[in-house]
C-alpha cells in the first residue's frame, strides 16, 4: 500500500495499462508488507506477543539506512556496497535492538495477560517515537536510488521501475528462504516444536531464553529489512510506524497469527485490494481494507490458514469479587470531592475551569472502556472509535444542520450507540488478542472515514465552530454540565454494573460455560454491553468537543483509544473507582508532562512500561492490596 | 407415557476416534438412569450432545417428544434441562447466593435490567434453592472459595432453579470424599422422587449406581454394551470384565 503510482504509460489500451501496472504495484507493495508481516508473526507463533512495536522497528530500520546509505563510513564507498551493505546492516542493527527489548522488556511479560503486552510493546512505540524525533528530527528523509536497480524496463510497451520489480521478487524469496529456515536448520525446527509446545522444547533441554530471543532477532532484523528496502521508495517519516503497524496486523489476523503462507497470502490480498480499490473508490480504500478483514475474521475467526490457539488462554484478572460497599471513611471522600468540584470552581480562573471539564469527559471516558473491561472481561483497542462517534455526531450536527448543543448530546449517544452496535457485532464474538485487534480495525476504519471523507468531515482539518449554546458557553456554566453529563454517565454505569444486566455481564466472564447453560446469550450479553459502553463514551466525546470548539480525526485515533486503556488499566480493572481514579491520574500526568517537557512520549512510555512491569493491578489495586494487608 | 429423553444413534467421532457410536436409550419421567463406563468411554460426550454443547455427527436427541438436535444449550436449558459439570463451573466472582440468583433471574427473563439493584430481586427464591441443597449457610460466601462439594451441591441449586424435568449430573460426586458422594446422592433422589424430575448421571462409585439408580447403561469404547436393574447389571459377567480391565483409575 505504498502512495507510489509508478509506471508511465506510453501505448496500448489505456485502461489495461492501468490494470497492469496496478496489479504490479500491488505486488511490490505486497512483497514490503510480507517482509515486515512475516516477521511480527514468526514472533508471535513463539513468544504470543503481538509486538506494537514491530512498526517502530520498520521505521528506525528505514532511518538507519537513510544515515549509514547516506552519511555513514559505509556512504564514503558508494556504489554497491555503500547502497546494499547500509541496508544488510540497519537490518542487523534492528535485529540486535530488538533482542535487547526482549531481553530487558518483554521476557518478563510472556504470562501477563495480552492486554498488558500488547500495552507494554506500546509504550517502546511512544519510546521510539521521540528518540527518531531526538537523532533524526521532525523533516522527511529522501534515500538515493538502488544501484543497478535504477530506471524502468518496459512489460508489454509498459514502462515499470526496475527497483519495483526487484521488490516482487523479493518476497517470494524471503517466503522460500524463511520455509528452509524452518525445515532445513536445527534452529528453525526447534522454532517450530516451540511454536506447537513450549513445555516439550523445555523439556528436551533446550535454552528457551536463548530460543526466544533468537526470534525476536530475526522478527525485528525482518521489520528493519522492511523499512531499509523503502528507502528508495519513499520518504522516510516519523508516521512510518503507526501507518505500517495498522497494515500490518491487518495482513497477520486475515493470514492468521503465526503462519507465514497465511501471512504472505494476506500481504497479497490485501495490497491487490488497495491497489485497484484506489480505482473504483478512491475515497474508501481504508474502509474497504477493513471491511476485508472484518469478513473474513467473522467467516473464519483465526484468518485463512490460521489455526485455533491450544490450551487455555493465559490467566486474565477475571474471578475476583466486586468489591463491597466503599467503606465510610471513603465514601465521605466522595462526597467531600463532590462538594469540591460544586463549591470551589467559581473561584477557578479559565484555564483550570477547561481542564477540569476535559477531566470529567475523560472520566466518563475511561469508565465506559471499564465497563466493557472489568465486569466484561473483553478488552478494546479502539474505544476512541465511540468517543469520536459522539464528537463527530455533535459537529457535523452543528456544520451541516446548525443544530444547537442541546441536540449534539442527545444525538451523540445514539450516533455512537449504533456504531458500536454495528462494530460490536463483530469484535465481541472474538477474544484475546484477535478481539483486540479486531477493535483496533475498526477504530482505524472510523478514523479513516474522517481522514479521507473531506467533504463531509472535512478531513485532517476537522470540523471547526462546534460551540456551546449560549447558556453554557461560560467556562463555569460548561464545566457544570459536563460535571452533571459525565456524573450522571458514571452513576449509570455504576447501577448497570450492580443490576442484572451487569451481574449476567461477570456470569459469562466467569464461566461462559455455566451462563451458556443457564440460558444466559453471552453474545447478546456482550454485544449490548459494548453499545451501552460506546453510547457513554459517545456523550463523553460530544462534551469533548464542545468544550474545544472544534473535532480533529486524532479524537478516534490510536494513541487516544490507548489513553482509554492506560486509564482503566491505572485505575486498576477490578475496582469500580478504579477508572475515575485512573483517569485524573493519567490526564494529570500527561498535561504535567506535555508542561515540562517535549520529550513527553518519552517519559510516557517509560511510565507504562513500570506500571506495566511493577504495578499489574493499577492504582486503586494497589490502595486496596495496602487496606487489606 | 412419552419418555422425557430419546437419544437415537447417536454418534460423535474426533478424528477417527469414534467417541460415541451409535448410542441409543429412553428415560421415563421421574426416573434415575446411571451411565456407567470406563474412563474415556464416550459419557461426558454423550452428555455433551443431549444438552446441546456438542453437535452430533449423527442421531436425534427428543425432549418430551420434541426434536431438539442441533439446538443450543441455552434453548435446551429453556425446555427444562438442567446440567451439572464433571468440573464444576460456577461464576467464581459472584457469591453463592447470586450464582442461584442468576439463574433464577435467567428462567424470569430479567438478565435485561439495567437499573434494580439485583441484590433485591429474587432472593427468598435463591435462599429457598440453597436451602433444599444444604447450602443456606454458606450463601453470602463467594464462590470462589469453596470446597469441592459445595461447589457441587451449588450446582446442583443451579440445576434446579428452571424448574426442570431432567437433570443432566456428568460425575456429580468426582472428587467427594465416599460418606460426602453417597450423602449428595440421596439428597439428589430425593430432591428428584419429590419433583418428579428424572435424572440421568454417570457415576464410578458403584454404592451410589446400585443405591440409586433405578436403571443401569454401560457404555464402553462410544457403544452400549449392557442395561437393566442394577442387580442384573451387577451380576452381568461383561461388565464385571470391563471394569475389572478398566477401572484402575
Ligand atoms: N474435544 C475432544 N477432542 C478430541 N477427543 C475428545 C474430545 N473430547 C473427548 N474426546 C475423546 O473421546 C473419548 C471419550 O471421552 P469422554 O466422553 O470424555 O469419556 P468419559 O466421560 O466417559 O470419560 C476419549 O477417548 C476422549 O479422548
Ligand atoms: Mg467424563
Amino acid at each position: 500500500m505504498s502512495r507510489c503510482g509508478a509506471g508511465v504509460r506510453s501505448r496500448a489500451d489505456p485502461a489495461l495499462d492501468t490494470l497492469v501496472i496496478q496489479a504490479l504495484n500491488g505486488l511490490a507493495s505486497a512483497s514490503s508488507l510480507f517482509l515486515v508481516a512475516s516477521g511480527l508473526t514468526v514472533i508471535f507463533g513463539v513468544s504470543r506477543i503481538v509486538n506494537f512495536a514491530h512498526g517502530s522497528f520498520y521505521m528506525l530500520g528505514a532511518y538507519l539506512a537513510w544515515t549509514l546509505v547516506s552519511h555513514g563510513p559505509l556512504a564514503g564507498l558508494g556504489g554497491f556496497w555503500g547502497f546494499w551493505g547500509g541496508i544488510l546492516l540497519a537490518a542487523l542493527a534492528i535485529g540486535l535492538i530488538g533482542a535487547l527489548a526482549e531481553m530487558t522488556i518483554l521476557r518478563r511479560i510472556y504470562r501477563a495477560p495480552e492486554l498488558f503486552q500488547l500495552l507494554a510493546t506500546f509504550a517502546l512505540v511512544l519510546v521510539v517515537q521521540d528518540l527518531v524525533l531526538l537523532f533524526w528530527g521532525p523533516d522527511d528523509k529522501f534515500g538515493p536510488r538502488a544501484p543497478l536497480l535504477r530506471g524502468a524496463v518496459e512489460i508489454l510497451g509498459l514502462r515499470f521501475p526496475r527497483y519495483e520489480l526487484f521488490l516482487i521478487a523479493i518476497g517470494p524469496v524471503m517466503l522460500g528462504l524463511l520455509w528452509l529456515l524452518f525445515h532445513r536448520t536445527r534452529f528453525g525446527i526447534l522454532l517450530r516444536a516451540a511454536t506447537q509446545d513450549r513445555e516439550m522444547v523445555a523439556a528436551l533441554g533446550v535454552d528457551q531464553r536463548l530460543l526466544f530471543t533468537g526470534v525476536f532477532f530475526l522478527g525485528s532484523a525482518l521489520a528493519g529489512l522492511g523499512g531499509a528496502l523503502q528507502l528508495p521508495r519513499e520518504a522516510v517519516t516519523i508516521h512510518m510506524d503507526m501507518a505500517i503497524i495498522v497494515q500490518v496486523f491487518v495482513v497477520v489476523v486475515v493470514g492468521g497469527l503465526g503462519s507465514l503462507p497465511g501471512a504472505f497470502l494476506a500481504a497479497l490480498l490485501i495490497s491487490e485490494l488497495h491497489a485497484f480499490g484506489i480505482l473504483a473508490f478512491p475515497r474508501i480504500t481504508l474502509v474497504l481494507v477493513f471491511l476485508v478483514m472484518a469478513v473474513v475474521l467473522v467467516l473464519r475467526p483465526h484468518g485463512l490458514l490460521g489455526r485455533e490457539p491450544e490450551g487455555a488462554p493465559p490467566a486474565s484478572e477475571a474471578g475476583q469479587p466486586l468489591p463491597g460497599p466503599a467503606p465510610r471513611w471513603l465514601r465521605g471522600l466522595g462526597w467531600a470531592a463532590l462538594a469540591l468540584l460544586l463549591a470551589l470552581p467559581p473561584f477557578l480562573g479559565e484555564y483550570p475551569l477547561i481542564l477540569l471539564a476535559d477531566f470529567a469527559a475523560l472520566v466518563l471516558f475511561a469508565a465506559s472502556l471499564h465497563f466493557i473491561m472489568g465486569p466484561g472481561g473483553m478488552a478494546s483497542f479502539g474505544h476512541a472509535a465511540y468517543f469520536g462517534a459522539g464528537a463527530y455526531a455533535a459537529a457535523l450536527l452543528a456544520r451541516h444542520l446548525a443544530a444547537p448543543m442541546e441536540a449534539g448530546l442527545i444525538a451523540a449517544p445514539f450516533f455512537a450507540g449504533l456504531v458500536g452496535l454495528a462494530f460490536g457485532w463483530f469484535c465481541v464474538r472474538l477474544s484475546g488478542v484477535y478481539s483486540a485487534m479486531l477493535t483496533l480495525a475498526f477504530a482505524q476504519i472510523a478514523w479513516s472515514l474522517a481522514f479521507q471523507w473531506i467533504e463531509v468531515t472535512g478531513g485532517d482539518n476537522g470540523i471547526l465552530g462546534v460551540w456551546p449554546s449560549e447558556w453554557a458557553r461560560g467556562r463555569l456554566a460548561f464545566w457544570y454540565l459536563s460535571l452533571a453529563l459525565c456524573g450522571l454517565g458514571v452513576w449509570l454505569l455504576r447501577r448497570a454494573i450492580h443490576a442484572p444486566f451487569g451481574m449476567a455481564l461477570r456470569a459469562q466472564r466467569d464461566s461462559p460455560l455455566r451462563a451458556e447453560a443457564i440460558g444466559i446469550d453471552a453474545f447478546r450479553i456482550r454485544w449490548l454491553a459494548f453499545a451501552l459502553a460506546a453510547a457513554a463514551a459517545g456523550v463523553a466525546g460530544s462534551l469533548f468537543a464542545y468544550g474545544k470548539g472544534s473535532v480533529f480525526p486524532s479524537s478516534l485515533d490510536i494513541p487516544r483509544s490507548v489513553d482509554a486503556l492506560l486509564m482503566v488499566l491505572l485505575g486498576g480493572v477490578q475496582t469500580l473507582s478504579g477508572p475515575v481514579l485512573g483517569a485524573i491520574a493519567y490526564a494529570g500526568l500527561q498535561e504535567q508532562l506535555a508542561r515540562l517537557t517535549d520529550l513527553w512520549r518519552l517519559v510516557l512510555g517509560l511510565v507504562i512500561l513500570a506500571l506495566v512491569l511493577f504495578f499489574p493491578s493499577g492504582l486503586a489495586g494497589a490502595l486496596q492490596r495496602r487496606r487489606g494487608a | 407415557m412419552t419418555p422425557v429423553l430419546q437419544a437415537q444413534g447417536l454418534v460423535k467421532a474426533w478424528g477417527g476416534n469414534r467417541a460415541v457410536d451409535g448410542v441409543s436409550f429412553e428415560l421415563a419421567p421421574g426416573e434415575m438412569l446411571a451411565l456407567i463406563g470406563p474412563n474415556g468411554a464416550g459419557k461426558s460426550t454423550c452428555f455433551n450432545m443431549l444438552n446441546g454443547q456438542l453437535r452430533p455427527d449423527a442421531g436425534t436427541v427428543r425432549l418430551g417428544g420434541r426434536d431438539i438436535t442441533g439446538w443450543a444449550p441455552r434453548a435446551i436449558w429453556r425446555q427444562g434441562v438442567g446440567r451439572t459439570f464433571q468440573v464444576t463451573a460456577t461464576f467464581g466472582s459472584l457469591t453463592v447466593l447470586d450464582n442461584v440468583r442468576m439463574a433464577l433471574l435467567s428462567h424470569a427473563r430479567r438478565l435485561l435490567g439495567l437499573w434494580q439493584p439485583a441484590a433485591g430481586l429474587m432472593t427468598r427464591e435463591a435462599e429457598e434453592l440453597l436451602e433444599r441443597v444444604g447450602m443456606a449457610d454458606q450463601a453470602d460466601r463467594p464462590c470462589g472459595i469453596l470446597a469441592y462439594g459445595d461447589l457441587k451441591r451449588l450446582e446442583l441449586a443451579m440445576a434446579l432453579a428452571n424448574r426442570p424435568r431432567l437433570l443432566l449430573m456428568d460425575e456429580p460426586t468426582a472428587g467427594m470424599a465416599p460418606a460426602g458422594r453417597l450423602a449428595l446422592m440421596s439428597q439428589t433422589a430425593a430432591i428428584a422422587r419429590a419433583a418428579g424430575i428424572a435424572v440421568l448421571f454417570t457415576e464410578h462409585d458403584m454404592d451410589v449406581v446400585f443405591n440409586h439408580a433405578d436403571r443401569v447403561l454401560v457404555l464402553d469404547r462410544g457403544r452400549l454394551v449392557a442395561g437393566g436393574a442394577p442387580a442384573a447389571v451387577r451380576a452381568n459377567p461383561l461388565v464385571r470384565q470391563i471394569y475389572l480391565g478398566g477401572m484402575a483409575d
